[in-house]
């Protein structure tokens, strides 16, 4: 049985559709990366996963249990972390009561979840009393994958964790999500850096216009001519 | 000497005494918008039906007091606490919740609070009367400490009453507690989190319907406290904590919305300003009288503005503050 399965999910904002039919399925030892072009539905598809969007058509299902449209608190609670792209991090509370915030449903793991969040990324132990507004881009999104991983997800939900770092910040954060997943964490991702994305995948989805346009291998995608001239700029 | 004794009596003891008033109810307010996003205009009557509570379980309840040792409003005040607190969850559940869930605009929810407190004004009077009504009933009296000053020159004593210094030290308390509920224990933290940031607050896990209901209680909580300590200070009317929005809100925005600690600061700024603002500098002259100008010396009152004028000081504040500096002391979120 897979972790995370995705099928033939419709949904959108408003009565307009953004996702006509999505397919997706991850085990629990893999990353599975979603691309494609601006506007195919990509964060749309982790944001009707995490429950901020009413799917109202087709199932999402976490080890086999039906969860679409269940609310993001009832989410966390079966083991799902979620890292939005955009304000992901809480600017005001220390780095320290940022991951504390993590763990709000698990206060019990607090203690030995930070120390293992600070190992994972030692610039936060440095950094833990300092508020996290006032950390670089790439600190930030460290605290905003801290924060998730506190409550120890089984899977865990990235929308465009390297978006605006510097390739030197992308690859330390591509080096830490395989190095959380090697942990036993089902990753599923949504990237713009595709090529590098793909390299770390497990599984890759392709998707345009709200749909699976390719579904394979992250390897076989990077090596599929036809993938590479349309979606990976040549 | 006489001066500067009357100076403190003036500026120093009233200053400290509606500082600490606005101070505990900026807090509720601020508290409010950083939760909710929306100025809370029913919060003075809030304070109000907090001191009508007080003033019923007091009547219900007359000698209690003597047996503590305590004034009888002060010891039913815990009491009022809870039942602020319990109209301010009822108060919400009602009116807010279901405009929040309709997703309306800050602005809708501004005026649902107007409404909440005329309708509030209205019934404290409708079972209160108009008149004004003491919290000390007959038989217990006021405590009046007059404090001698150690310099040869003062005949006259600084002079402080009981529920002046109960004011002060449940001040203190409220700003201590506060923050230690903010800074040490889990669910201030999630109030500040949420603060931050409602979206992420809910995908950490956070019940935000909880958090709401929890600043509900401590707003209604402080806002009977406030209300009480004002009342015992002067006297109960229906009326007693209306006149307190603009220098409530002034003492908010003054601080930064969304700042608790910024409210305090606000809350006292405002509270100097208009005790500043009104006392007659005078009488500090006084003891220069003949090194000064012919004019200066005789000059009867020389306070800026005219007791009477006194509610024109927040006024101005709030209009200055928000030309020059809308985010308030400690940067906090334009309303």
């Amino acid at each position: 049985m897979p972790l995370l399965e995705a099928r033939d999910v419709h949904g959108g904002y408003g009565g307009m559709n953004i996702l006509n039919g999505v397919n997706m399925s991850i085990e629990a030892n893999e990353v599975g990366v979603i691309v494609g072009p601006n506007g195919a539905g990509k964060s749309t598809m982790l944001k009707a996963i995490f429950g901020l969007l009413t799917v109202s058509q087709g199932e999402i299902l976490l080890r086999g249990e039906p969860i679409h449209n269940l609310p993001p608190n009832k989410l966390v609670q079966k083991g799902m972390g979620f890292v939005p792209q955009e304000k992901n991090v809480f600017p005001s509370l220390t780095v320290k009561e940022n991951l504390e915030m993590g763990a709000f449903l698990k206060p019990g793991n607090v203690k030995r979840m930070l120390k293992q969040i600070y190992d994972v990324f030692p610039p936060l132990y440095d950094k833990r009393h300092q508020p996290a507004g006032e950390l670089s881009g790439g600190q930030r999104q460290m605290v905003a994958m801290g924060r998730a991983l506190m409550a120890e997800p089984d899977v865990l939900l990235l929308d465009e964790p390297t978006a605006g770092l510097s390739p030197l910040y992308m690859n330390e954060i591509f080096e830490r999500v395989k190095e959380v997943n090697a942990a036993g964490v089902g990753i599923l991702m949504v990237e713009q850096n595709a090529k590098q994305a793909l390299a770390i995948a497990d599984k890759g989805f392709v998707l345009a216009a709200g749909k699976n346009r390719f579904t394979d291998t992250g390897a076989a995608l990077l090596a599929d001519p036809e993938v590479a001239k349309s979606f990976l700029g040549g | 000497m006489n001066e500067l004794v009357f100076f403190i009596n003036n500026v120093i003891v009233a200053g400290s005494v509606s500082g600490s008033i606005y101070a505990i109810g900026a807090i509720g307010v601020t508290l409010i918008f950083s939760i909710m996003r929306f100025a809370h205009f029913a919060h003075a009557d809030m304070m109000t039906f907090g001191t009508f509570m007080v003033l019923l379980l007091t009547l219900a309840f007359p000698g209690v007091g003597a047996v503590v040792g305590l004034p009888t409003p002060i010891v039913m005040l815990p009491l009022a606490i809870v039942l602020t607190a319990l109209l301010a969850v009822g108060i919400d559940k009602t009116f807010y919740k279901p405009l929040r869930a309709h997703g309306v605009k800050p602005i809708v929810m501004v005026i649902a609070s107007l409404g909440v407190t005329l309708m509030l004004q209205g019934l404290i009077r409708l079972f209160s009367g108009t008149g004004a009504q003491n919290l000390y009933l007959a038989g217990e009296r006021k405590e009046i400490y007059r404090l001698e000053m150690p310099f040869e020159l003062a005949s006259r004593p600084v002079i402080v009453t009981e529920p002046q210094i109960i004011l002060f030290v449940l001040t203190i308390v409220c700003v201590v507690g506060l923050h230690l509920f903010l800074n040490r224990t889990r669910l201030g933290k999630a109030m500040r989190a949420m603060s931050d940031n409602p979206d992420l607050a809910r995908a950490s896990g956070i019940n935000t319907n909880h958090i709401v209901a929890v600043t509900w209680v401590i707003a209604g909580g402080l806002a009977a406290i406030a209300g009480t300590l004002l009342a015992l200070d002067v006297t109960f009317k229906p009326d007693l904590s209306f006149f307190l929005l603009l220098p409530i809100f002034a003492a908010a925005i003054v601080g930064g919305v969304g700042h608790p600690y910024g409210a305090i600061a606000g809350g006292f700024v405002v509270g100097f300003a208009e005790t500043l603002a009104v006392f007659n500098w005078a009488v500090l002259l006084r003891p220069f009288r003949d090194s000064l100008p012919e004019w200066l010396a005789q000059a009867g009152n020389l306070a800026f503005v005219g007791t009477e004028y006194k509610i024109v000081v927040p006024f101005f504040i709030l209009v200055a503050i928000l030309v020059w500096r809308p985010t308030g002391i400690f940067k906090g979120k334009v309303i």
